[in-house]
C-alpha cells in the first residue's frame, strides 16, 4: 500500500513565501527552519538571563536581584538553553533541513507529525517563561531535585514539569521521525553505509530520544503527583526515596548530554570535508564510534551522583563505563584531525567555528574525563568546575556547532553568502569570550565556590569578574552575527547551487531547494566525501 | 568515504525501483513509526518498574503500614486480557478476507473484555486496604496499574471507534486496515506490559 502527501496541507506552496513559516506546514524545510528561528528566539531570552546571572555575580553580595529571583532565573536559563535552545535547534532544525536530502525523499517519513512535533514548542517555550510572571518560576535547578523541588513554590514547579513534559514530547515525536525517515525513507539503491555521517549521527541520537525521554516524563509525572496529589514517592519525609529520583531523572539527563551533541558531531562531520577538500577519515570507524557512545551513552548516569550516597560497587562501575567513552569519542576526534591533515582548507568562517568545537570541545572531555574520576568528582562536586566544563561541551561544542552550520547552509536556504569579515569577527568574539567566561570557572570550582548561589566569598571576584566579561563579549558576539544574517539575505554575495563544491545531496539542487526538494528524480549519491574521485553521483 | 564502492547489484536494484516508484508515493510506514512510538512508551513503564523495584529493594515500608493485593481478580484480568488480544486477531484476520460482519462481531467482544478488565480494576482499587497517599507502595501501585489502565481505557474506546467505522461504508475495510493493524499493534502492547506488570507488582 502506498499513501501520498498529506493533500489537505500540501497546498501550502500556494501562499507566499513568508506566511508558510507561522503556519501548520508539513514541509520539511519550513519547519526546519521554523525549529531554528524559533531556538533563536529563546536562545536571546536564555543569553539575557545568563547576563543578567553575570552581572549579580559581578560583587560578592547579592546586590542586583533578591536571592530567590537568582533562583528563578538561573532555572530558566538552564531549562531554556537545553530544551527550547540546543535540543530543538541541533535536532529539529538541521535534522529536519537535511536528512530527507540525505535520504533522497521528498519529505520526511510523517509530515504530519512532524509539524506537531514542532508547534508543541512554542507553547512550551511560553508556559514556562509565563511562570515567573505567575507567583515566580521553579527556583530548583534544571535537575528539579526533591526535596528542594518539593519545598520550593508549588505553581513554578508544576508549570516547569508542564513545559518540560510537552518539550520531551516534541522531541520523542521528531525522534520517530527520524527513525522512520532514515531507516525507511531512503532512495532505492543508497545503502546505509553510504549515507552522510548526519544520519548516523541523528539515527544514534533518536534511539537515545526514544529510550531515555520516556522515564524523564515518567519520572516528571510522578514528581508532579508529589507537589499536587502529596504522594510521597521522593519525599524522604513520607518514607520515599529522593536517589531514586536521580538516577530516573539522569537516566534521561546523562543520554541528554548525547542527544545534544551527537547531532553535532554529525554536523561536523558534513562540513569539514567539504571545506578541507578532503573525504572525511574513518567513515566507518565513525559510524561505530557512535554507535558506542549511544550504548555507553545509557549505562554512565550515575556519575552525576557520586556524593548520592552510592555504594562503592556502583561508583566504580560508573568510572570505568564513563571512562570508556574517551574511547570513541577519541576516535572521532583524530578522524577530524585526520579529515583536516594535508587539506586544501578554506578558513572561512564555518571552518574557524567547527575547528573552535574540536579546541573547546577537547578541552570539555579532558575535564568530563577528570569529572568521572570518583576521587577528584567528590572534591568539585556542584562547585564551577562543573559549571565550566559542561559549558565548554554545550556551548564551546554545540553551540559552535550551530553557527559553523549556519554560515555553512546558510547559501542553500537563502541563495545568498553570508559575509565573511563579519563571520571572522563573529568567531573571534564569541572564541574569546567563551573562554574568557568559563575557563577561571575552572580555576573557582577547584577552589570551592559552590555553583547555583548568588552569593559567594570576596576572594572570588576579581575570577568572577573576569567571568562576566568573558559573557558580555559573548553578548556583544551575536551583534555581527545578527547583522550579518539580515544584511546578506538582501545584499549578499549570490551564491549559486553550490558555492562549496560539495558532493551531498543538498547541493546538488537549486538554492533555495524547490517545494519537493528536487526538480527530477532525486541524486543517488554513493559517495558523499568522494572529494578527488571521478564520478562520486551515479545518476 | 572508506567503504567498498557498492556492486553493480546496488545499481540494478535501483533501476528496477526507479520505474515502480512513483515520486509523490511512498510505501507505508505509518506501523513501523506507531511501533517506534510502543518502544518509548514501553521505556516510561520501564522507568516506573525500575522505580519500584528499587523502592522495594531499599525503603522498607513504615511501621503499622499496610500492603497487600490479592490475587483472584487481578488474574482473572491476565486472562481477560491474553483472550482479548486472541479474538483482537480474529478480528483482523476476518477483516483481511473481507468479511465485516465477523470482524465487527469480534471487535464488540474484544472492547467487552477490555471494558470488563477495567471494571474489574476498578473492584480491586475499591477493595483494596490503602489508598493513593498512604505509603508509598500504595502510591508507586496506584500510579503503575493507573498508567496502564489509562492505556486500556484508551484502547478500548479506539476499538469502539474502528468498531464504529468498520460498519458497511466506513472508512475501515479490507483494502483500509490500517486503524485496524494499528489499534491491534498497540492492544498487543498494552496485554504484554499487563504480563510484565502482573508479574512484579503481583507475583514478585
Amino acid at each position: 500500500m502506498t499513501i501520498s502527501p498529506p493533500s489537505d496541507f500540501a497546498s501550502t506552496a500556494e501562499q507566499p513565501r513568508w506566511q508558510r513559516y507561522f503556519g501548520f506546514s508539513t514541509d520539511h524545510k519550513v519547519i526546519g527552519l521554523q525549529y531554528l528561528v524559533c531556538g533563536f528566539l529563546f536562545y536571546f531570552i536564555g543569553g539575557a538571563l545568563a547576563g543578567a546571572l553575570r552581572t549579580e555575580l559581578l560583587t560578592p553580595i547579592s546586590d542586583f536581584m533578591p536571592r530567590e529571583v537568582y533562583n528563578e532565573l538561573l532555572t530558566l536559563h538552564g531549562t531554556v538553553m537545553i530544551f527550547l535552545w540546543i535540543v530543538p535547534v541541533v535536532n529539529g532544525a538541521f535534522g529536519n533541513y537535511l536528512i530527507p536530502f540525505y535520504v533522497g525523499a521528498r519529505d520526511m517519513a510523517y509530515p504530519r507529525l512532524n509539524a506537531v512535533a514542532f508547534w508543541m514548542i512554542p507553547p512550551a517555550g511560553v508556559l514556562l517563561i509565563s511562570s515567573y510572571f505567575l507567583g515566580g518560576a521553579s527556583q530548583s535547578g534544571w535537575t528539579a531535585y526533591p526535596p528542594l523541588s518539593l519545598n520550593t513554590a508549588a505553581t513554578g514547579q508544576v508549570i516547569w514539569i508542564l513545559s518540560v513534559l510537552l518539550l520531551g514530547g516534541s522531541s520523542i515525536f521528531g525522534a520517530i521521525n527520524f527513525v522512520g525517515t532514515i531507516l525507511k525513507m531512503r532512495r532505492p539503491g543508497l545503502q546505509m553505509m553510504q549515507l552522510p555521517m548526519y544520519c548516523w549521527a541523528m539515527l544514534g541520537t533518536s534511539i537515545l530520544v526514544l529510550l531515555s525521554t520516556p522515564v524523564l516524563a515518567g519520572t516528571l509525572v510522578l514528581l508532579s503527583f508529589d507537589i499536587v496529589a502529596h504522594t510521597g514517592f521522593f519525599n524522604p519525609a513520607m518514607g520515599g526515596n529522593a536517589v531514586v529520583y536521580q538516577h530516573l531523572f539522569w537516566f534521561y539527563s546523562h543520554p541528554a548530554v548525547y542527544i545534544m551533541v551527537l547531532p553535532a558531531f554529525g554536523l561536523v562531520s558534513e562540513i569539514l570535508p567539504v571545506h578541507a577538500r578532503k573525504p572525511l577519515f574513518g567513515y566507518t570507524t565513525m559510524v561505530y564510534s557512535i554507535m558506542a557512545i549511544v550504548f555507553l551513552g545509557l549505562i554512565v548516569w550515575a556519575h552525576h551522583m557520586f556524593t548520592s550516597g552510592t555504594p562503592p560497587w556502583m561508583r566504580l562501575f560508573f568510572t570505568i563505563a564513563t571512562s570508556f567513552i574517551a574511547v570513541p569519542t577519541g576516535i572521532k576526534f583524530f578522524n577530524w584531525l585526520a579529515t583536516l591533515w594535508g587539506g586544501s582548507i578554506s578558513l572561512n568562517s564555518a571552518v574557524m567555528f567547527s575547528c573552535g568545537f574540536i579546541v573547546n570541545f577537547v578541552f570539555g572531555g579532558i575535564t568530563g574525563i577528570a569529572l568521572a574520576q570518583v576521587p577528584f568528582d567528590i572534591h568539585v562536586h556542584d562547585t564551577y568546575f562543573v559549571v565550566g566544563h559542561f559549558h565548554y561541551i554545550v556551548y564551546g561544542g554545540t553551540v559552535f556547532v550551530i553557527f559553523a552550520s549556519i554560515y555553512h547552509w546558510y547559501p542553500k536556504v537563502m541563495g545568498r553568502l553570508l559575509n565573511e569579515p563579519l563571520g571572522q569577527l563573529h568567531f573571534w568574539l564569541t572564541f574569546i569570550g567563551l573562554n574568557l567566561c568559563f575557563a577561571p570557572q575552572h580555576w573557582l570550582g577547584l577552589n570551592g565556590m559552590p555553583r547555583r548561589v548568588a552569593e559567594y566569598d570576596p576572594q572570588f571576584q576579581f575570577i568572577n569578574q573576569i567571568s562576566s566579561v568573558g559573557a558580555l563579549l559573548m553578548a556583544v558576539s551575536t551583534l555581527p552575527f545578527l547583522i550579518n544574517v539580515i544584511w546578506s539575505a538582501y545584499r549578499g554575495t549570490v551564491a549559486g547551487d553550490n558555492p562549496w563544491n560539495a558532493l551531498t545531496p543538498e547541493w546538488l539542487t537549486s538554492s533555495p531547494p524547490p517545494e519537493e526538494n528536487w526538480h527530477g528524480e532525486a541524486p543517488l549519491v554513493h559517495e558523499p566525501y568522494g572529494y578527488g574521485l571521478k564520478s562520486p553521483v551515479s545518476s | 568515504m572508506t567503504t567498498s564502492l557498492p556492486g553493480p547489484a546496488s545499481g540494478q536494484n535501483a533501476t528496477e525501483h526507479s520505474a515502480a516508484e512513483s515520486t509523490e508515493h511512498h510505501p507505508d510506514h505509518r506501523l513501523f513509526g506507531l511501533a517506534t512510538f510502543l518502544v518509548a512508551d514501553g521505556m516510561t513503564f520501564a522507568g516506573f518498574f525500575a522505580a519500584y523495584l528499587t523502592f522495594r529493594a531499599v525503603n522498607p515500608l513504615p511501621e503499622g503500614a499496610i500492603y497487600e493485593l490479592e490475587l483472584l481478580l487481578p488474574s482473572i484480568n491476565t486472562v481477560l486480557l491474553l483472550v482479548s488480544s486472541f479474538t483482537f486477531h480474529r478480528a483482523g484476520s476476518a477483516l483481511k478476507r473481507d468479511d465485516r460482519q465477523l470482524c465487527r462481531r469480534w471487535l464488540l467482544i474484544t472492547a467487552t473484555l477490555g471494558l470488563l478488565f477495567l471494571a474489574a480494576q476498578l473492584k480491586e482499587y475499591f477493595s483494596l486496604p490503602f489508598g493513593l497517599t498512604d505509603n508509598l507502595y500504595g502510591s508507586t501501585f496506584y500510579a503503575i496499574t493507573g498508567f496502564h489502565g489509562l492505556h486500556v481505557t484508551l484502547g478500548s474506546l479506539m476499538i469502539l471507534i474502528i468498531w464504529w467505522q468498520s460498519r458497511e461504508g466506513g472508512r475501515v475495510s479490507s483494502q483500509n486496515r490500517f486503524p485496524l493493524e494499528a489499534t491491534e499493534l498497540y492492544w498487543h502492547f498494552v496485554d504484554g506490559i499487563w504480563v510484565v506488570l502482573y508479574g512484579i507488582l503481583y507475583l514478585l
